[in-house]
């Protein structure tokens, strides 16, 4: 694990000695410890939080508690993590505790450490709805008043379920459920050679590979080849090729050709083109079908007033003929 | 100016005949900065308790992120602290970069320090200006407001928008600068800055209103100051010469010759002193960024990461792929987390990003400096009166479309 550090992220005291110290002094408090990205990351069991933190910050030395996160793993038994970012100002280090908890285990509050942990506290409540046991002030703080839901969340919506807009006829703003014109597209980036575990839209019948009418064995790793339980891999073999190569097969000649110039506009050859290709404008073809004419003028519309006082903003009452441009053409 | 004060009687009796009052501050008012509503209890016009309420403005950044490559979600990050957006943009690019363990060109480097650095520039022209007009000054601020414009240019003419630039990149800056603009800035740091500034300053830095307003407020030992996860200027007038800058350099900070300024009384006047000499250090750092600056690409060739030039577009069909691949799918993250933060002209502006393998971040949390500064503002105006409020606030430096995300 010794990469060399390319990046120019900010740089600080180094690890060295830092987790095994660390992991020492928790004791039974630590469930896990590792480094990764150069970051040194300890999970300590939930009821421990505010000991393990209080023992951090008096014997070493981390004294800021810069911030706290809450991460969403639905699919974990429990699925909060609530992520403890200390700065020791003494020590120039950092470190990274967490806790995992669920929708209804109180995680021990920390505000009898740092007094900044009551907001950070009451965000990760807002936004996740995980709870802390003894922070007095456990309120909403990012969200509206009286918003319901914890949204942050994985099965939380990106849209929400309310929206709101500031009503002309009851003169307040009024809350209404989420009406999208256009459902949310989120695309799928996850290459099928690459790790997505599921079938590919449209491609239901391809996996998994049914075995081939004559299956030929294939030799295994070391060149074994297993005879009684022949394995394939790709498309079958097949015995006997299938070709078109008779031009009767395809049904290619003189008589397809015809019937293929029937559709084609008849060319004329012009200046200013390439030749054999024609104009861009196809030749006219007569028809009895009369060709449609220029539209009538709008000025000409029986009962309708130059300058009459269309409200363009809002849908028209039943019955005032169409919505959009109509009251547009009044002045051309 | 208290038009937007509305005094809400029937608050808690305090004894014979006299009632302490509720009072909304904001959330439209011009001393708020932005749409900060704090309930205030007073006591005639002495502050009990704050309690400010925030997220007024809380659009779900860290949502969004969550559904947006790495690359989408830069450009919300300018965003966040409107008023010094390359320095907001500077952390997620090297969070991103340490997740990735990305070099980055040298020059990109100190174009990224000199353009932060403008930015420091920036933010404190406007924080400066507005405390000072918070507390009766006007003339300051219109003065730093014409800086400020100039910075807004310079701005302009190296990522072609004057506020939300969207010019740094994971792996470098979007484009390089032009030569001319480089001397332009030159320029300017001998001669506008020093002038302008220094004539604005004059006005306030030894006025005795100015410092009877702010000497000796809400002042904050330096227990306090770390307990509450006080950063930047805060944190420095508190005395303790913390700057991560300095302590925990990033990109060619370490190779910057600068002073951290620190307070000495810890109270509203240290804080805007500090932030009027960080100004003049910012300065001494461009100046040696554009002296020391090589010449070299502005962006990594890893062509996974950084798209290919225009002009290799249209030679090479590799190239084309990349930039294909690079602006729909984007890059993928291995997986892992980590938390950077860099000094941000409010304090530590941080970010905790946690990668799952894919082309989007699984979490994004970002660490605003005023969560924690603010909700220090109740214990800092216990017992000051309420005019003081405005200056506590103002040396803060609060941007709330930070604070809320």
């Amino acid at each position: 694990m010794t990469t060399p550090v390319l990046h120019s992220a900010p740089r600080y005291a180094s690890h060295e000695g830092m987790r095994e110290g660390i992991s020492a002094a928790l004791g039974a408090m630590l469930l896990d410890s590792r480094e990764q990205n150069g970051e040194l990351l300890f999970t300590v069991r939930r009821e421990a939080i505010e000991d393990a933190l209080r023992l951090l910050r008096d014997q070493f030395q981390y004294q800021q508690l810069m911030d706290i996160a809450g991460v969403d793993y639905p699919s974990r038994l429990e699925r909060f993590e609530v992520v403890y970012m200390l700065l020791s100002v003494t020590r120039n280090h950092r470190i990274i505790v967490k806790v995992s908890t669920d929708e209804t285990s109180p995680v021990p509050t920390v505000t009898t450490l740092w007094p900044n942990a009551g907001w950070l506290e009451r965000e990760t409540y807002d936004m996740y709805g995980v709870l802390f046991d003894g922070n007095l002030d456990l309120r909403r703080i990012l969200t509206d008043y009286g918003f319901e839901g914890h949204p942050f969340r994985k099965d939380f919506p990106l849209t929400g379920y309310q929206e709101l807009r500031y009503s002309e006829e009851q003169k307040r703003v009024v809350y209404e459920p989420v009406e999208l014109p256009q459902d949310l597209r989120n695309f799928d980036f996850l290459s099928p050679w690459e790790g997505a575990d599921y079938p590919l839209a449209g491609d239901e019948k391809a996996s998994p590979v049914p075995p081939a009418p004559h299956a030929q064995p294939v030799p295994e790793k070391g060149g074994v080849v297993d005879t009684k339980n022949p394995v394939t891999r790709g498309a079958p073999t097949v015995d006997v090729p299938q070709t078109t190569d008779s031009p009767k097969e395809t049904g290619a000649g003189a008589k397809t050709d015809d019937k293929a110039a029937d559709h084609v506009a008849p060319g004329r050859v012009s200046k200013g083109t390439v030749s054999g290709q024609g104009d861009a404008n196809p030749d006219p073809v007569e028809t009895d079908i009369d060709a449609p004419g220029a539209p009538e003028a709008t000025e000409s519309r029986p009962g309708r007033d130059a300058d009459d006082d269309v409200d363009r903003d809002n849908k028209p009452e039943s019955g005032t003929g169409k919505p959009g441009r109509s009251g547009e053409g009044e002045g051309a | 100016m208290s038009v937007n004060l509305t005094i809400d009687q029937g608050g808690a009796p305090l004894g014979e005949g006299i009632q302490s009052y509720t009072l909304n501050f904001g959330p439209q008012h011009p001393a708020a900065h932005g749409v900060l509503r704090m309930v205030m209890e007073l006591d005639g016009e002495v502050i009990e308790r704050i309690d400010p309420h925030v997220g007024l403005l809380h659009r779900g950044t860290e949502k969004l992120i969550e559904y947006k490559t790495y690359l989408q979600a830069l450009p919300y990050f300018d965003r966040l602290d409107y008023v010094s957006p390359m320095c907001m943009e500077h952390t997620w690019v090297l969070a991103i970069e340490k997740l990735l363990n990305l070099e980055v060109p040298i020059r990109a480097q100190y174009l990224r320090v000199l353009f932060a650095e403008l930015t420091r520039i920036k933010n404190h022209l406007l924080n400066i200006g507005s405390h000072v007009m918070d507390v009766g000054a006007m003339t300051p601020n219109l003065w730093l407001f014409e800086l400020r414009e100039d910075l807004m240019n310079f701005y302009e003419r190296a990522s072609g928008a004057r506020m939300h630039a969207a010019w740094f990149r994971p792996g470098g800056v979007h484009q390089d600068v032009p030569l001319k603009l480089l001397a332009d800035i030159s320029d300017w740091l001998d001669t506008r800055l020093p002038t302008l500034f220094e004539d604005a300053m004059s006005l306030v830095v030894d006025n005795r209103i100015f410092k009877q307003r702010n000497v000796d407020i809400a002042i904050v030992s330096k227990e306090d100051a770390l307990a509450w996860g006080f950063s930047g200027p805060m944190i420095r007038a508190a005395g303790i010469p913390w700057d991560l800058r300095k302590s925990q350099p990033y990109d060619v900070y370490d190779r910057m010759d600068f002073e951290v300024p620190i307070g000495t009384n810890s109270d509203c006047y240290d804080r805007m002193m500090i932030r009027v000499e960080e100004v003049r250090q910012s300065a001494r750092i461009m100046k040696q960024c554009l002296a020391e600056m090589p010449e070299g690409p502005i962006a990594s060739d890893d062509r996974k990461i950084a798209p290919p030039k225009r002009g290799e577009m249209k030679q090479s069909m590799e190239a084309m792929i990349h930039h294909f691949k690079l602006y729909t799918e984007g890059f993928h993250v291995p997986a892992g987390e980590c938390y950077v933060a860099t000094e941000s002209p409010k304090g530590e502006f941080g970010v905790y990003v946690v990668s799952d393998g894919t082309n989007k971040p699984y979490r994004c949390k970002i660490r605003p400096t005023a969560f924690s500064h603010l909700q220090a503002m109740d214990f800092m105006s216990k017992g000051h009166m309420l005019p003081d409020a405005t200056a506590i606030l103002g040396a803060i430096d609060l941007v709330l479309g930070e604070c809320d995300r």
